[in-house]
């Protein structure tokens, strides 16, 4: 066997693992996280939303089933960093095109192998999300942790504009066109216009600078904001142009960050959860229904709602009243709002999966439903 | 919705007797179900016949009634105590077929009983095939789920119609027969004709599938829960290794799956998921098995089964997710987002485990027990057990499963040549038992990726998985010298110290020694069901060579208690039984109870059961590690190695060595009862006698042996369990045979030669020793003569023709070898009592196979007493906790106790010849029973029938007997055929015996045997084999004709046991179990056989006690 390279990996509060290279031979800094899902690894790279981020997959074996030319979420892979315990060798998919660590390499993305992952992840569990470093330049831990320590947080960072379509494009209905969605791309990943269009929704995926003329442009029945990286606190022009649509009455429907968005635009605050939630095991109880679905999940900052300790009742906000329709079961996190008095409802986890179950597909027929009733009035 | 009050009281129908494919994972999710049901304060009746079980331990529920589990026998319980609800989905096909026959016949309405967990409706549509298409065929067409082409048939004409428009190979499978039965691949019409005949007889409905074969396609499983507001997530996902075609028990088995995408994964979640809500299991767990095509993931739906099955023990294991507890808490109404995740306790039980570590299970198979079965893995269960391990990756996990398999030949070897590449690929093309070390040895030779992936259609990725270890090994095998690098790589991919040992040159302890003094060791992680996204409240452990451990520092003593491994024949649930009850008797008494166990199926390694479980290989490099890591914890009271079998045992003179603190019985006291020698002086400084032995060291030493006892002669290698190659011979050939067969003989590996003991009762005992006292827990009188082993011959508690004067002798004789031996907590000894002499044939200073039937029969728990004598306590301390009687023993039971038959159950069926037909039935000196059943009742008589309807289908009170006997049996025959003939039976004999019968006045009608010759063009009359297919005979008396020769059986009779087999009828091959039959008959035709919970016994025992001891 041939000795691969070593690599190193410190994080802010000095914790070191050492392992080897994997991907791309080089350096990188960002937010460490663990990502819990044992399939979809091409999905969770390409997720817009892990920008800037260092990805700690817990399940050992990565990249078994290769990489494939269907299976992306957006045109690159987007973390900042991989850390894996086995990567695979060989990749065995009938889809497969090339290995994983090839795509990785071609990408410039720097990986770690042979880390004690498990180790790792109740590190972050236990402290908190913070910055890590991995390096396969160079093993000397200290000046990786100085540079680590300089990297910027990410509570505070705007990250949308680095992700977010440069121009507008359209996906095609499927079949007869029901209605016309603008979908404001803050970080989107492909299945959600793809679920839209499946639904014979024409979908104008926008940039996320699109201002409301942009968006009226395009006569809408319905408008969706997309999940994206970064702090909803920073993310103002998409909170300002949330708030001119539901003022203006149009259907609503966003997903994680545009929940987050959602939230905001509605005065509530968000607030970076200690190690966020990542994974597609997360069971997220539908208040409405009283079911249950398992879903997938990349968020590491949520909507806060006033008096919690008072349960999930409703509040007035500019817009009418607002409740939760959704939480999380293991840690009552809130998963999703909806408006009372306005045609507008969002969900902080990914009903798209793309990874992960298909048990919240049923939202994006909510969002069918909520433009027929208000095209219907 | 909290749980449903209008139930008050629970049916729970366990799975019976251990057989292939239904074995002690319906214990384990019988008990966990019996438990929660109990404590959501339900009545729980339960009826099991399998008395070795956790389950029917009286506490686990109100009301146990190891009764035969038959619609008569399930009618009469229901009928006298009226339960609510009956719960069959956690019992196996048993429970779950005994339900379909109760709805059927009217029962469970007429006493008002709910069927919970599935319906009947589900169950059919779950288990017959057309509808299940169907079902398949309704999902939503872009998930693209199908079923294989297939035919229904009714009868062989079908049968071969269907087969030519499917085309061959065809899959043929029975409706509604467990672990496969009945079921196989055809490649021929003369295959169809054999394969599809058994398997329209197996079929309760006599019915079978013919599919299109999916041979060589990936294999995968989703364990699947459903709660009654439509919430369903999914457990695990299981990969099998070996693709298509081999059956899923019999595969080695990987969770979480390795080599779908995301969508693939979904695709098939999807349909899992449509699939159980179209079938309608209301509430509980279900399994789902997919192929998926290797080329372009076509998505075949091969079956579900609704309700728990071995899968689910497995996946509960695997994951931490207890499958069996929560489709009980379903059952009576509760939604999983109610329930709480037991491990984080702060998270529900709504949401679907991941892993942060990869699981192997491995099957163990017992060819060796029937040299004549061919070994071709096929889609019919062989295997008896199994073993489970855990890695952080596929290829640590996958060494620590085959070397917890104990076989040697199981564990990938880098010694000697591999041999030729090509023949080992040509070898590998058929699936096999050892076929993994077939593909390590031909990647060794040369072999690729692809020629690997030709020949066995193993996944790609699964082989270079092997490569990788392979290329570590040779690493391991070039390197200079071992260094920590080194020694870590080869650690982390799950190489023992005993490979690197081989690749090295090097002994075993030698390389441990290097490793720890380099600071090479394990460290442990834990099983938490959402890798580590929250803390673990559970200590659910196994090792890796990662960086961090997770063993928590404790304050109390902690003690091991090493479990018995993959079951196998000879070592199986008794064991475990054993084990559990140690850890539940030393958590009382204040200890800190340490399990380690590599045995999914079990009560032991349920994370429940002990205050930490480690799901470790039981080697002494594995034990060691857990020892170590928890002497760092806290103090270590001791190891207890005398209640897993052999397994532990083996390991107790190593432990001891490396300063493991061994309870109980010493090991040098354990060597000396298992050396000839010395256990000879201790028996003779007592005065005991035993029937003359010799060990043999070579052909020549074992002949003048012989000749100097007289034949027959017992043969057998020296430190065996289950009776491992022992056989009896008559003369010199058979010896000489033996011995060439036998090829391990040397100074070494002695063969022991025992006089054998014509005509003798044999007599088991357990008991109790704490150095001065005695208890003995229970003497049992065989009912088949000694010769048989003590495995499988069926025994009775009281002995029914022992006085008390034989009791106080072998109380005597039991009590001076304890003393001698040095005992200190359990003894078995078996004795042979002829002529009035006692002899003492062998005496195992450990749990016995029978510990949980005395204890079940005398209503004390015996290992649980023993394991705190192990650690101090005396007879009289237990006496006064109330853990033992306080008065007498088990050898001193009232005249009016009950009697308690234990009988053995036979996987003859299981297995055919290279020429396709069946192995015979004959039993002998080699134990090749799998599991037992006992009958409980006031008389003999009626526990003896209790037990043959526990067993088999019972015996019959009226039709045709057939009996034909070998000479010397002819005398012992007459009373009890006259009897059966009084008692209406039809006698059909062959000449011989026919002429005896009517000599003494008992009229048979003649009737051939099969080898019978008949004149060419001569109608062909029909043989007893014809009438026994037909399904004429009710009752068969065989006893094997003269005497075998080098261990294969006369052909005489031989077809007529198969036969026997092949249709289920009762087959009797001793005299003595023919008395035993007459009297069972009797019973049943006396009439009205009640049912009586143990609890009830125990009272009557116990008042019984009152008044008939204390004198």
């Amino acid at each position: 066997m041939r000795a691969p390279s070593e690599a190193v990996l410190v994080l802010q509060d000095g914790r070191t693992f050492r392992g080897q290279a994997y991907g791309a031979i080089g350096e990188t800094v960002g937010e460490a996280v663990f990502c819990t899902a044992m399939t979809g690894y091409q999905e969770t790279l390409t997720d817009p939303s892990y920008r800037r981020q260092v990805v700690v997959m817990t399940s050992p074996h990565i990249g078994n089933t290769g990489i494939n030319d269907e299976d992306g979420e957006s045109r690159q892979v987007w973390v900042a960093g991989f850390v894996v315990r086995d990567p695979a060798r060989v990749p065995s998919s009938w889809r497969s095109r090339r290995t994983l660590g090839e795509e990785l390499q071609t990408q410039g993305v720097v990986g770690i192998s042979g880390v004690d992952t498990r180790a790792l992840t109740r590190h972050l569990r236990e402290r908190g999300s913070m910055c890590v470093g991995i390096s396969s330049t160079s093993t000397d831990a200290d000046a990786l942790l100085a540079k680590v320590r300089q990297a910027p947080p990410m509570a505070g960072a705007d990250l949308v504009d680095e992700v977010t379509t440069p121009h507008a494009y359209v996906v095609p209905a499927v079949g007869q066109r029901l209605f016309t969605v603008a979908a404001i791309d803050l970080g989107i990943k492909a299945m959600t216009p793809t679920l839209l269009a499946e639904r014979g929704i024409e979908v104008h995926v926008l940039p996320a600078t699109s201002t409301i003329e942009d968006v009226l442009s395009v006569e809408p029945d319905g408008v969706f904001f997309s999940n994206g990286p970064g702090d909803p606190a920073t993310a103002m022009h998409p909170t300002e142009l949330l708030r001119q649509v539901l003022a203006r009455r149009i259907p609503y429907f966003g997903i994680c960050f545009g929940n987050q968005i959602l939230g905001r635009a509605l005065g509530l605050g968000t607030y970076k959860l200690k190690y966020g939630h990542r994974g597609i095991n997360q069971p997220v109880k539908d208040l409405t229904t009283g079911k249950v679905e398992v879903t997938s999940h990349n968020h590491g900052f949520a909507v806060a709602w006033p008096g919690r300790e008072h349960g999930h009742s409703a509040i007035e906000t500019e817009f009418g009243r607002a409740v939760v329709t959704h939480v999380c079961l293991n840690d009552d996190v809130v998963e999703g709002l909806a408006l009372l008095d306005a045609p507008a409802f969002s969900v902080q986890y990914h009903p798209e999966a793309a990874s992960g179950p298909h048990d919240a597909a049923y939202l994006f027929d909510r969002f069918i439903q909520v433009m027929e009733a208000e095209r219907d009035a | 919705m909290p749980r449903r009050d209008d139930i008050a009281s629970v049916l729970v129908i366990g799975s019976g007797p251990i057989v292939i494919g239904q074995a002690a994972e319906f214990d384990y999710s019988g008990t966990q179900a019996c438990r929660v049901l109990r404590s959501e304060g339900l009545r729980v009746i339960l009826i099991n016949s399998n008395p070795a079980t956790i389950m029917t331990d009286p506490d686990v529920a109100d009301a146990t009634y190891i009764e035969p589990i038959t619609p008569e026998f399930i009618e009469k319980v229901i009928a006298h105590e009226r339960p609510d609800a009956l719960l069959a989905t956690l019992g196996g096909q048993t429970a779950l077929n005994a339900a379909v026959d109760l709805a059927a016949a009217g029962v469970l309405e007429r006493y008002g009983v709910e069927l919970i967990g599935a319906s009947i409706e589900a169950i059919d549509k779950g288990e017959n095939r057309e509808t299940f298409k169907k079902i398949v065929e309704s999902l939503p067409a872009r998930w693209e789920a199908e079923v294989a082409s297939s035919a229904i048939c009714h009868s062989m004409q079908e049968c071969l119609s269907a087969a030519d428009a499917l085309g061959y190979p065809v899959v043929v499978r029975p409706s509604f027969t467990m672990g496969g039965s009945g079921s196989g691949m055809a490649y021929d019409a003369h295959d169809l004709r054999r394969i599809a005949g058994a398997g329209l007889a197996a079929s309760p409905t006599t019915e079978v599938l013919l599919e299109e074969s999916i041979l060589g396609w990936k294999e995968y499983e989703l364990e699947v829960m459903r709660d009654k507001a439509d919430n369903v997530v999914i457990v695990c996902s299981i990969e099998n290794l070996d693709p298509m075609g081999v059956h899923t028990g019999d595969s080695i088995t990987v969770a979480p799956a390795m080599t779908l995408t995301d969508r693939e994964y979904q695709r098939m979640r999807d349909v899992a998921i449509g699939v159980i809500r179209e079938v309608g299991v209301d509430t509980g767990g279900c399994n789902i098995q997919f192929a998926v095509h290797p080329d372009n993931g076509r998505l075949v739906v091969i079956e579900m089964n609704p309700r728990v099955s071995r899968s689910s023990a497995l996946a509960s294991k695997a994951t931490g997710f207890p499958i069996a507890k929560i489709a009980a808490k379903v059952a009576i109404g509760y939604t999983l987002d109610e329930i709480p995740n037991d491990i984080t306790a702060k998270t529900p039980a709504s949401f679907e485990p991941t892993l942060d570590y990869v699981v192997v299970k491995v099957p163990r198979f017992a060819f060796e027990k029937f040299p004549a079965a061919d070994p071709t893995l096929t889609t019919h269960m062989k295997s008896v057990g199994e073993a489970m391990a855990i890695g952080r990756n596929f290829t640590e996990a996958l060494n620590k499963a085959l070397r917890s398999l104990e076989r040697p030949q199981a564990v990938f070897s880098w010694v000697g040549e591999p041999g030729d590449k090509d023949d080992l690929l040509q070898r590998s093309r058929t699936p096999h038992d050892g076929r993994l070390s077939l593909v390590m040895d031909a990647i060794r030779a040369g072999a690729s990726t692809e020629e690997i992936f030709d020949a066995t259609a193993i996944d790609p990725w699964f082989v270079d998985q092997l490569m990788l270890i392979n290329e570590v090994a040779a690493t391991v095998a070039g390197a200079d010298e071992l260094t920590p690098a080194m020694l870590r790589l080869a650690k982390r991919h799950g190489l023992s110290d005993a490979q690197i040992g081989g690749l090295r040159d090097l002994r075993e302890d030698v390389v441990r020694g290097v490793r720890h003094a380099l600071g090479v060791r394990p460290v442990f992680k834990t099983v938490d069901t959402c890798a580590a996204e929250f803390a673990a409240r559970t200590p659910y452990h196994y090792s890796c060579y990662d960086e961090e451990s997770e063993v928590q520092p404790r304050t109390k003593p902690a003690v091991l208690i090493l479990g018995s491994g993959p079951n196998r024949i000879g070592q199986g649930i008794e064991f475990d039984y054993s084990c559990v009850h140690a850890a539940l008797a030393l958590s009382d008494a204040g200890y800190e109870t340490v399990m380690v166990n590599c045995n999914p199926e079990t009560v032991s390694t349920d994370y429940d059961t002990s205050d930490r479980l480690y799901f470790e290989p039981l080697t002494l490099e594995d034990v060691l590690e857990v020892f170590h890591a928890e002497q760092a914890a806290g103090p270590v009271a001791g190891v207890v190695v005398q209640l897993g079998g052999q397994t532990p045992l083996a390991l107790a003179a190593a432990l001891e060595a490396e300063g493991a603190p061994i309870v109980g019985t010493s090991p040098a006291a354990i060597d000396l009862a298992e050396n000839r020698g010395e256990f000879g002086r201790v028996l003779a400084a007592a005065g005991l006698p035993a029937p003359k032995h010799a060990m043999a060291t070579s052909f020549t030493h074992a002949k003048a042996i012989a000749h100097e006892i007289g034949y027959p002669v017992l043969v057998r290698p020296s430190y065996v369990l289950g009776g491992r190659g022992m056989e009896i011979v008559y003369d010199d050939d058979a010896l000489a045979d033996y011995i060439g067969r036998s090829t391990h003989i040397s100074p070494d590996h002695p063969v022991l030669v025992d006089r054998f003991l014509d005509d003798a009762v044999e007599i088991d005992v357990d008991a109790i020793f704490d150095g001065e006292t005695l208890y003995l827990g229970g003497v049992m009188e065989h009912i088949e003569e000694a010769g048989v082993h003590s495995g499988d011959s069926s025994c009775t508690l009281p002995p029914i023709t022992l006085g008390r004067e034989e009791i106080e002798r072998i109380r005597t004789s039991t009590e001076a070898i304890a003393r001698g031996v040095g005992v200190l907590g359990l003894l078995n000894v078996q004795y042979a009592l002829t002529s009035d002499v006692l002899y003492v044939l062998e005496a195992n200073p450990r749990a016995s196979r029978t510990v949980p039937f005395v204890s079940k029969a005398t209503a004390v728990p015996l290992a649980k007493a023993a394991a705190r004598v192990m650690l101090g306590e005396s007879i009289e301390s237990l006496r006064l906790a109330g853990v033992l009687p306080m008065h007498g023993d088990g050898g001193d039971l009232s005249p009016d106790a009950p009697v308690a038959v234990k009988e053995a159950v036979m996987p003859f069926n299981r297995f055919r010849t290279f020429e396709g037909k069946a192995v015979d039935t004959v039993l002998g000196p080699e134990m090749r029973s799998t599991g037992e059943v006992m009958g409980i009742d006031a008389r003999f008589g009626t526990a003896f029938a209790k037990a043959q309807a526990g067993a088999q289908d019972g015996l019959p009170t009226s039709g045709q007997v057939f009996v034909s006997v070998a000479n010397r049996d002819k005398r012992h025959m007459i009373f009890p055929i006259k009897r059966l003939a009084d008692l209406g039976f039809e006698i059909l004999a062959t000449s011989g015996t026919a002429a005896i019968l009517h000599r003494n006045g008992v009229e048979s009608t003649v009737i051939r045997k099969l080898r019978e010759e008949h004149a060419a063009g001569e109608q062909r009359p029909r043989s007893i084999v014809d009438k026994i297919f037909d399904g004429e005979i009710g009752l068969i008396v065989n006893t094997p004709h003269g005497v075998t020769s080098g261990g294969s059986p006369r052909v005489d009779g031989y077809e007529i046991r198969t036969a026997a087999v092949a249709r289920n009828v009762p087959c009797i091959t001793t005299v003595q179990g023919l008395g035993a039959a007459v009297q069972g008959i009797e019973a049943l035709l006396a009439g009205d056989i009640g049912v009586r919970s143990l609890q009830d016994w125990a009272a009557l025992l116990q008042a019984d006690g009152e008044v008939g001891r204390g004198h």
